[in-house]
Order: C-alpha cells, then sequence, then structure tokens
C-alpha cells in the first residue's frame, strides 16, 4: 500500500483538479426535507437531455438552513458559484446558463469560492465576505456541505487522517500532553478540560478500556452534532481513534440516537470505508496498534445523553444514571475504564492534531479555546448552524451572523444550553460566548443550541414548554426530578392558564433549588434552570400572567381572546371557513363575529383574513 | 487499611477508610433519614432524603453514596439539607394517598415517622395522581402501587438475596412504576412469595394479607421465636395481639436468616388457631378415634412399646425424628431409643 | 449474531419491532429466555425507552415534531389538525391500522419548522393545507 501522504496527494489532484463541472447538492437531513432529492434527479434528467458530461456529488449541510436546498457548481478552472433555495424547477435555467453558457445566475447565488487565479464573478459575494459567513471561522466544520461525506477519499485529500498519522508519531502521553496544551475543553455541555480527561482514564488501572462517542444529541434546537455526523463523519472516526492511542483503549462506542437515521448510514459507511484502508482495525498505518468503532443505536430516551446513563444503555440496560464515584474514568462501560466526549469535541481532536496545538491554542479567549459551532434557531431571521471562535459576543451571533428578527420584531431572549440552560435578555447580549461567562449568567454553552425569541413569545410558556420536555424525559429514578419535575410543569400549566397564586412563584424557587442541589443526575440539577432564568430576568411576565390574568405576548391560550373590528371586516367569510370548531359566524358580506365560548384560540382566522380585521387581544 | 478522620456535626470520629457518611453518622449516634438505603443492599441513592452539605462540595450529596474523606466537614442538620427533606417529602406524599388513619403500615412507615419528624403536614403540590387498582388476587402479599415510593429496596432484595428477579422498575420519569415480571400480577408470575420485599418495604405498598384489620402496630407484642417448619432454624416475631397470633414479621436480628423468611415461615402460621388442629391426643377405640387425656395416650404407647419389645426384641424398634424438633427434643428421642429402648435405630429426616 | 455480544438486548428488542411493529409479549418472553435475562428485565428496558410500544400499530408513523423551534411555529397546531384529521390522539392508531401518530421530543431540523416526519420522509415548514395531502400520500 502506498503511504497515506502519497494517496492524499494523489486524491488531492483527483477531486481538487477538476476535469469536468461538478454539481454537488446539499443532502443533511435538513437538505433533503427540503425536497434535495428532487433537485437532484432534475439535475440528472437536465444533464441526460443535454447529453452533458457532469459529475453530479453530493455532500452534506453547509449551515445555510434557511436556504436549503443547496447546489455548488463547479466549473474547472472557474469560481464555485453556491445557489440557496433551489427547487427542481430553478434547475433547467441553471443547467442551461451556468453549465453549458458558463454564466452563473447571479440572482439565486448566495455566495462563491473564488476561482485559482483570483478572478471573481461581479458580484457575487465570496463566501468569506457573506454577512453570514464573515464572522465565521468554519475549521471543525469546514468540511461539512464542502465535501461527499460518503466517500473517504474526499476527506483524505483535504487533509483527512492527517492528525492521526501525527499522533502515531508521538507517545500517547506526548498526545495528552498536547492536548492538555491546545486548552480544549467538552463541547457536550459541561466544558470540562478533555485532556485531563483523557489522563484520568489512561491513569485509570484497567486491561481493557473503552472509547465512548455521545452522539445522542437531544437538546430541542441543537443540530450541530448531527451536522458533522452527516457531514463529515470521519473527523469523529478519526478524534476517536487518537484518542483510543492516547488512552490506551482498542474499542469504542458511538451511541447516536435513533432519530438520525441518515447520520447512523454516513456513519457506518465511514467506518467500512476506513477499515478497507486500514485506518481502523488491526495495526493501524503499520503502527501495531488496534481500534475498533461500534455503533450504538439509542432507543429514544433524552436522558441517555448523560453519560452514565448512556453507558447503562450501551450495556443493555434502563437508561438510568448510576451514582457517582465511581466515575466512568475508573469504572465505566461494563465496570472498566471508560472515556466520554461528544461529537464535536472528537472533530476538534482530529482538528488541533492536523492544524497543530499552537495555531488552535491561538483561537478563542484565555481559557475557552477554538471555536464553537452553534445551531440558531427560532425567531432568526437566518436558521442554520455557525461555527464562530470562542468569546465571540450573542450580538454578533444573532444579529450580524443570524441577521437578527424574523418579520422586523424585536429581540426579547435567546436560550442557550438547551432545557438545561437559560434565557438571556437584551442586555446580555453583549456577553461573550464563553464556559464561564455563560454560567455566571444563569445559562450555560450545553451543546450550542441558541432558540431566538421575539416580542410575541411568551417567556412562562417557554419555560413551560422546556419543562414540559423535561418532566417527559427524566429517568424516575431520584424523586426530587421525578416528582419535581411534574410538579414544577403543573404549576407553570396554572399560571399560563391565568390559574397562578402568586405564592406560587415562591414554591418554584423553593422547588428549583431543592431540585439543583439534590437531583442525582444533570438532567435534573439543571431542569430548573429555564424556570430559574425567566423568573430572574422576566419576572413581570410571570406576575402579568398571576395577577392580572394577562400574557404580554399574546401566546397562552387561555389568556387570549380574538376580535373581529366590525369596521374593517369585509364579510369575505374566509375566516369563517378556515375556523376548526365553526365559532366564526356571519352572512356573507356581513361583519363577522367570533364565539369565544367555541374559539379554541387557534389562530386560522387571524392567519386567513386579508383585511387585518382580526386582532388578538 | 488505614483510617480517616473527619467532623460530622462538631463531632469529630475516626473510621476506616472507605466508610460511607451514613455510616460515619451512625457510629456518633447521629441518625441520617434514609427511604433507598438498606446496608444489606447494593446503593441506589435515589430517594435523595439522606442528603447532607459537605463544605467544598457544590450540591447536596447523599450520605449513603459518599465515601469519607481526611478532614470532611460534614451537616446532617443544615438548613438547607432540612429544607430539602421537607421538600422531598412534600413531593413523596402529593402522590401518596394519605390513609393513616386506617392503613396497616400506620406506626411502622418510614414515609409516616419521617413526615412527623420534618412536620411536613400540607400538600404543597396540587395535582395528578396515579391510580393504580390494588392487587389482592393472592393469598399471601397485598400490593398497593399507590404507595409505592420508588425506593427500588423491593427489587433490590428479590435480585440480590432472593436472585428471583421478579421485579423490576418499569416505565420512567413520573410513571415509573415497579412490576412484576411482564407487569403481571404476583400471583401470575414467577414469584415464590418469600415475602422479603415486604419486609424490606418502608411504605404500606406491600403488606402481609393476613394482618390487615387484625391489629396496629402499637397493639401487637412482637415475641421472637423459631421457625418451626424445617431445619434452618429460622427467627422471626410473631405478632401476637391478646394472646393470638396475628401473623409473622422478619426481625433484622435473627442470627440465622435476618429478615429473610420462606413462604411457610413468613405466611404459614394460620394453622397456630385452626379449628381443625387437634389439641388432644386421640386413640382408637372400636374404629374410630376418640378423645384422650394425655396420660391415658402415654401409658398406651409405653404398654405397646414394652409389649413389642419383650415379644420380638430390643432391635425390633426404631425412630425417626424430625428436623421440625427442637435440638432438645431431638436429643430427648435419641437419649430415649438408647437408654430405654436400647439400641441405635434411631435417624433424623435431615440426615443426609 | 448477538450471541454473545454484550449489551444486546436493546438491539434485538429493535429489531423484534421491526418485524412485528411493536413488541409481542411473547416474543418479550422468547428474548429473555434466549439471552437468559428475567422477564422483569426485559420489560423495563422495553418500557424505558420511547422508542419500543408494546401495542401493535399502524403502517405509517406519523411524528410531528415537537421542538422549541416547531412549538413556537405552530407545530402544537399541526399536530392538533392532523389528530382531528384522523380522529386519533397522539400515540394511537387508527382503527384501519394505517396511521398511528407517535409523539417525538425534536427531528433536530428545526430550520424547517414546522416540520413532520412521516416514515422515514421528512417534511418540512408543513402548513395547515398541506395536511391532508400529504397524508393521502400514505395509504
Amino acid at each position: 500500500m502506498k503511504s497515506l501522504k502519497e494517496l492524499r496527494n494523489h486524491l488531492r489532484y483527483k477531486y481538487l483538479k477538476l476535469n469536468r463541472p461538478r454539481v454537488s447538492i446539499g443532502m443533511g437531513t435538513c437538505g433533503i426535507a427540503a425536497g434535495a432529492e428532487k433537485v437532484k434527479n432534475e439535475f440528472i434528467s437536465e444533464i441526460k437531455k443535454h447529453g452533458l458530461d457532469v459529475e453530479i456529488n453530493i455532500t452534506s449541510c453547509i449551515g445555510m438552513c434557511y436556504r436549503e436546498v443547496n447546489v455548488e457548481v463547479d466549473i474547472p478552472g472557474k469560481e464555485n458559484v453556491v445557489y440557496g433555495d433551489i427547487t427542481p424547477k430553478k434547475v433547467e435555467r441553471i443547467v442551461e446558463q451556468h453549465i453549458i453558457n458558463g454564466n452563473p445566475v447571479i440572482e439565486w447565488a448566495e455566495f462563491q469560492m473564488l476561482a485559482e487565479d483570483g478572478t471573481s464573478i461581479h458580484p457575487i459575494p465570496d463566501m468569506e465576505h457573506t454577512p453570514y459567513y464573515h464572522l465565521q471561522t468554519r475549521e471543525v466544520s469546514a468540511r461539512c456541505g464542502r465535501i461527499n461525506p460518503e466517500n473517504i477519499e474526499e476527506y483524505i485529500a483535504t487533509g483527512g487522517y492527517e492528525g492521526l498519522e501525527n499522533v502515531l508519531k508521538q507517545t500517547p502521553q506526548e498526545v495528552i500532553n498536547n492536548l492538555k496544551r491546545s486548552g480544549l475543553r467538552g463541547r457536550g455541555g459541561g466544558g470540562f478540560p478533555t485532556g485531563q480527561k483523557w489522563q484520568f482514564t489512561r491513569d485509570a488501572k484497567g486491561e481493557k478500556k473503552y472509547i465512548i462517542c455521545n452522539a445522542d444529541e437531544g437538546d430541542p434546537g441543537a443540530f450541530m452534532d448531527r451536522s458533522i455526523l452527516e457531514g463529515d463523519p470521519h473527523s469523529i472516526i478519526e478524534g476517536m481513534i487518537i484518542a483510543g492511542y492516547a488512552i490506551g483503549a482498542s474499542e469504542g462506542y458511538i451511541y447516536i440516537r435513533a432519530e438520525y437515521p441518515l447520520a447512523i448510514k454516513r456513519l457506518q459507511i465511514a467506518i467500512n470505508q476506513a477499515k478497507e484502508q486500514r485506518l481502523l482495525g488491526y495495526n493501524i498505518l503499520d503502527s501495531g496498534f488496534n481500534f475498533q468503532i461500534h455503533i450504538k443505536v439509542g432507543a429514544g430516551a433524552f436522558v441517555c445523553g448523560e453519560e452514565t446513563a448512556l453507558i447503562n444503555s450501551i450495556e443493555g440496560k434502563r437508561g438510568m444514571p448510576r451514582i457517582r464515584p465511581p466515575f466512568p474514568a475508573l469504572k465505566g462501560l461494563w465496570q472498566h475504564p471508560t472515556n466520554n466526549n461528544n461529537v464535536e469535541t472528537y472533530a476538534n481532536v482530529s482538528l488541533i492534531f492536523r492544524e497543530g496545538v499552537e495555531w488552535y491554542s491561538s483561537i478563542g479567549t484565555d481559557k475557552s479555546k477554538g471555536t464553537k459551532i452553534f445551531s440558531l434557531t427560532g425567531k432568526i431571521a437566518k436558521t442554520g448552524l455557525a461555527e464562530v471562535p470562542m468569546g465571540t459576543t450573542l450580538r454578533q451571533i444573532i444579529f450580524d451572523i443570524g441577521g437578527g428578527i424574523k418579520d422586523g420584531k424585536k429581540f426579547k431572549a435567546v436560550q442557550i444550553g438547551g432545557p438545561s440552560g437559560g434565557c438571556l435578555p437584551e442586555d446580555l447580549l453583549d456577553l461573550p460566548v464563553d464556559y464561564d461567562s455563560l454560567i455566571e449568567a444563569g445559562a450555560m454553552m450545553g451543546s450550542g443550541g441558541l432558540v431566538v425569541m421575539d416580542e410575541s413569545t411568551c417567556m412562562v410558556d417557554v419555560a413551560r414548554y422546556f419543562l414540559k420536555f423535561t418532566q417527559s424525559e427524566s429517568c424516575g429514578k431520584c424523586t426530587p426530578c421525578r416528582e419535581g419535575t411534574t410538579r414544577m410543569l403543573e404549576i407553570l400549566e396554572r399560571i399560563t392558564a391565568g390559574k397562578g397564586k402568586i405564592e406560587d412563584l415562591n414554591l418554584l424557587e423553593r422547588l428549583a433549588r431543592v431540585m439543583k442541589t439534590t437531583s442525582l443526575c444533570g438532567l435534573g440539577q439543571t431542569a430548573p434552570n429555564p424556570v430559574l432564568s425567566t423568573l430572574r430576568y422576566f419576572r413581570d411576565e410571570y406576575l402579568a400572567h398571576i395577577e392580572e390574568k394577562r400574557c404580554p405576548s399574546g401566546v397562552c391560550s387561555n389568556l387570549i381572546n380574538y376580535r373581529i373590528d366590525p369596521e374593517k371586516c369585509v364579510g369575505c367569510t374566509a375566516c369563517a371557513r378556515v375556523c376548526p370548531t365553526g365559532a366564526i359566524s356571519g352572512t356573507k358580506k356581513q361583519p363577522h363575529v367570533i364565539n369565544t365560548e367555541i374559539c379554541i384560540k387557534c389562530g386560522a382566522c387571524m392567519d386567513a383574513c386579508k383585511f387585518d380585521a382580526i386582532t388578538r387581544i | 487499611m488505614s483510617n480517616v478522620t473527619l467532623t460530622i456535626d462538631g463531632k469529630q470520629i475516626t473510621v476506616p477508610e472507605g466508610t460511607t457518611v451514613i455510616q460515619a453518622a451512625e457510629k456518633l449516634g447521629i441518625n441520617i433519614p434514609a427511604l433507598c438505603y438498606d446496608p444489606e443492599l447494593s446503593l441506589s441513592g435515589s430517594c435523595r432524603m439522606c442528603v447532607v452539605e459537605i463544605e467544598g462540595m457544590n450540591n447536596l450529596p447523599t450520605s449513603c453514596t459518599t465515601v469519607v474523606r481526611e478532614g470532611m466537614n460534614v451537616k446532617t442538620k443544615s438548613a438547607a439539607v432540612v429544607e430539602s427533606r421537607k421538600m422531598i417529602l412534600e413531593l413523596l406524599i402529593a402522590d401518596h394517598p394519605l390513609d393513616c388513619m386506617t392503613c396497616q403500615k400506620n406506626g411502622n412507615c418510614l414515609l409516616q415517622q419521617y413526615a412527623y419528624e420534618y412536620d411536613v403536614k400540607e400538600i404543597s403540590f396540587q395535582g395528578i395522581r396515579h391510580d393504580y387498582p390494588i392487587e389482592t388476587d393472592n393469598p399471601f402479599i397485598v400490593r398497593d402501587m399507590n404507595k409505592c415510593i420508588n425506593c427500588g429496596k423491593c427489587v433490590r432484595v428479590c435480585s440480590e438475596i432472593q436472585g428471583r428477579d421478579v421485579l423490576n422498575f418499569a416505565y420512567r420519569g413520573f410513571d415509573t412504576k415497579i412490576t412484576v415480571d411482564l407487569d403481571l400480577t404476583l400471583a401470575e408470575s414467577d414469584c415464590i412469595f418469600c415475602g422479603s420485599c415486604v419486609a424490606v418495604c418502608p411504605t404500606g405498598a406491600l403488606l402481609e394479607k393476613n394482618m390487615i384489620g387484625k391489629g396496629r402496630s402499637y397493639e401487637v407484642k412482637k415475641v421472637k421465636t423459631t421457625c418451626s417448619f424445617c431445619a434452618v432454624g429460622c427467627n422471626f416475631d410473631l405478632n401476637v395481639k391478646d394472646g393470638k397470633v396475628i401473623g409473622v414479621t422478619s426481625n433484622p436480628t435473627s442470627a440465622v436468616n435476618g429478615k429473610h423468611l420462606c413462604v411457610k415461615g413468613r405466611f404459614g402460621h394460620d394453622y397456630i388457631h385452626n379449628p381443625n388442629r387437634l389439641t388432644t391426643p386421640l386413640i382408637k377405640k372400636n374404629g374410630e378415634f376418640v378423645e384422650a387425656t394425655w396420660d391415658e395416650a402415654l401409658n398406651l404407647v409405653a404398654e405397646k412399646f414394652s409389649e413389642i419389645k419383650k415379644e420380638y426384641g430390643n432391635e425390633s424398634i426404631g425412630v425417626l425424628s424430625s428436623a421440625r424438633c427442637t435440638n432438645e427434643e431431638n436429643y430427648l428421642m435419641q437419649k430415649f431409643v438408647r437408654a430405654v429402648i436400647g439400641n441405635n435405630n434411631i435417624d433424623h429426616c435431615a440426615r443426609t | 449474531m448477538y450471541v454473545g455480544h454484550n449489551g444486546s438486548l436493546i438491539p434485538i428488542l429493535q429489531a423484534t419491532q421491526e418485524i412485528y411493529g411493536y413488541l409481542p409479549k411473547e416474543a418479550m418472553k422468547k428474548i429473555a429466555n434466549f439471552l437468559k435475562l428475567p422477564y422483569s428485565e426485559v420489560y423495563g428496558v422495553a418500557t424505558f425507552y420511547a422508542q419500543f410500544r408494546l401495542q401493535p400499530r399502524g403502517k405509517h408513523i406519523i411524528r410531528v415534531c415537537s421542538g422549541t423551534a416547531c412549538h413556537v411555529r405552530g407545530g402544537d397546531n399541526i399536530l392538533k389538525l392532523i389528530e382531528e384529521e384522523l380522529g386519533i390522539k397522539s400515540g394511537e392508531t387508527t382503527a384501519d391500522l394505517r396511521f398511528t401518530i407517535e409523539p417525538v421530543a425534536c427531528l433536530g431540523a428545526c430550520g424547517l419548522a414546522p416540520v413532520v416526519m412521516i416514515d422515514e420522509q421528512t417534511f418540512g415548514r408543513v402548513t395547515k393545507d398541506k395536511i391532508s395531502k400529504l397524508l393521502d400520500q400514505f395509504q
């Protein structure tokens, strides 16, 4: 076999120097949901129709979820152009105008990658200068949306497994020392220094040790890990092999949720291809080091993101957390020393050992190094993924990258860190995003989900929503979480239904304190965070619900009513037709009225009215 | 093994390395409340009643799972600890029937005792409660899952001590419930009714069926005795009210068996007051059994033995004695055979 | 393929459900005997994970995302309307065994909220008027 280096040089030539046009379609779960499969088939038939020699390739999500389906057109020797919002109908024009005639469709183009000679097409911005990407530092997610994740050759051609090659030249302890120097902290939420974690497991006594990759990304609104799993699966595998070498483990498990079928498929392909290239299995790259990776598919339990629950689940048990000590580093999977990191952490590891510790630790802040990928969702203009250096402010992420709030509404809060995190208000937006600043503000980095809320979001309802989530995901083992989440949810449901009492706030705070300090695992300890942070920053909204029986944002259906303005209503009957309960009556061309007794407050009438005659009060 | 010195509630104590905080506290006579903890079983750490404050630790760790460290400063009754225990009790009773007045477990219930100790009177939380049917379809155990607090001691005792694994947690979250086999009743399952689960249950979720309605805990006199069913020699407490045995409960101080008993020992005592039980010797006269006095009966037996011995010789009589007799009775029996009958034909049902 | 593999209970339950669409009690008993596990443990695992069901289910599985993004963009209403359309509640199966609505926490396609997943297909930006057409595709 040729050395990996020779292979890489060969592949670089093969993949980067095109000899025919290439169309890459963004086929992550989000792209496919937006119709990427149909776009791909349309390209195939158009190309066939014109008898063209064009390569159709797939890639994954480049992070612009707000512009799915994304298509990249790459003409040899010319600029690459990335299109957004592509539908099958738009394909014909791209093929004819761009591929055949060489004139990109400027109005559909999102950005371009400059050609080798530096030429560019006016006025398409280049990627680094678009509002969405100019503040981003795409390092960990660099390959997402750019390479075919089902082809190991493209990974190798773009520097893949170079980190592993470098690592195999070091002793395991040197690897850990370097990781410690890099300053990498766990990307799963807590931010524990990864090098130190590896050291614990390396130092633990035991003949057999295990590496686990936590790919059980379950926070609502978080999909960074899915994006890496689908877009660059080898970067995770490489990181795990490096961990195995450093820690002295020969077996690894990827625990991935069943809700990610595409990611599972791509991981399996990646593992098979890595085995074929002898990058996985016995005697990796002739180093004498052996490493196997198994995939374990979860069965639907958010709590399995907690590492000891995850270990129980791999062992085939109920996913209930274990008491600690003993910590998994000493007694983990099948009672053997076990190291557990999440997807993004392993992807960072491959990057660190490819690009070097000095380079890596130059990115980020003093105590939080490197980059962090965030998923931007909620009422933000541009939903998608953004990778930024640690220390970037929330304002930059939400307003500069994410384009601010949709539909010109006013920002109210951002939920960071999923159900374990907190809701931060406007005046904390200049907070630099790093582990310690966020904890101080009553939130946490979590895995990196940012759910943006605007003035039409009710913060009590948001707290209720998160409690409903944690309540239904509580494993039921310990009393404060099992009973506490249920009672906390009930109190919030009463408040949003207009049946809250002022004493409830006191009770909520008492209960929250006890749940935080006495719950067995992180799920219960952090479950009250959404309640505590909204109580801290949006107490007036709670008071409005309780004292005035009013939902200031007009969300809580028990506290709102819809009304038809007889002045504006022209009697078109559109509202009456969409009303699911027949609550609207009136004769044609006469003002209609809503029977509030029957009305379920779904808001369908308001959406249907073309005359702005319906108001929510 | 080296020793560790720590401070609990201001008092210093030195204990062997590996001791847990709850064990160390016990040595100082400090009783920490706990619902899921049982020294005989593996640790669960789930009820969270035994939380304590330890200097330098962020949250309130459970004393049953925390191992002592040199210089540790533990507070078992700080304001935060007491408040947490109160809250945990409030949470538990919010989904627990408060029918203590008629509950068989009254006076003997840990939940009740702690609610009293921590002055938990009101239910702070109004909301859903479970409504499980009460299981009564077997002769021995009544299972009322509405009173279960999910401490899981029954699950562990069934698995770790009895080795049956009939019980386990099922479902999750608020709906977590301890189920039998594939959610069957005990009667339908592979349960052998050893009743160990009943013995460890801290509440009225698992009760001895035969004792229900027969007496309150404070009316019952407990009389420790040895089981008469087999040769193992288990000890237990006969629960006696007004001179009548109303049930059996295990006595943890029993040297042979601790809290554990078999179905016969724990539940097989109804013969004591059974009207069909023989209370006087019977002698067959003219083909029918007729009541007799002990003197009549013993005289008859002695007379017959003497006759046989005289007619057929010493070796003509053999005796089998029983594992259900006491050692003293068995001793007397062999003495009788050797000294009175005059042979060695004595054997015992548990000899092999 | 499962013999001797540690932790194979969950994969076996998943494969069993793949065949029957749910976990029949007889199958759980067989699995327990095969793996030498107590019935109670198999039942405990089967009821812990949201993926497993102990009741038969429909040919097509509808999952309406209740993630945050979908929630704020009207996912709840979509669920309500699908429930009305099929005359069943979330977690139930239609009498003709055509559809089952399953609760799901978050499908992770928040950029396309509200999202509905039917079988393996994900549909984004679902609106009220698309629902009937969407369901018609699955016979």
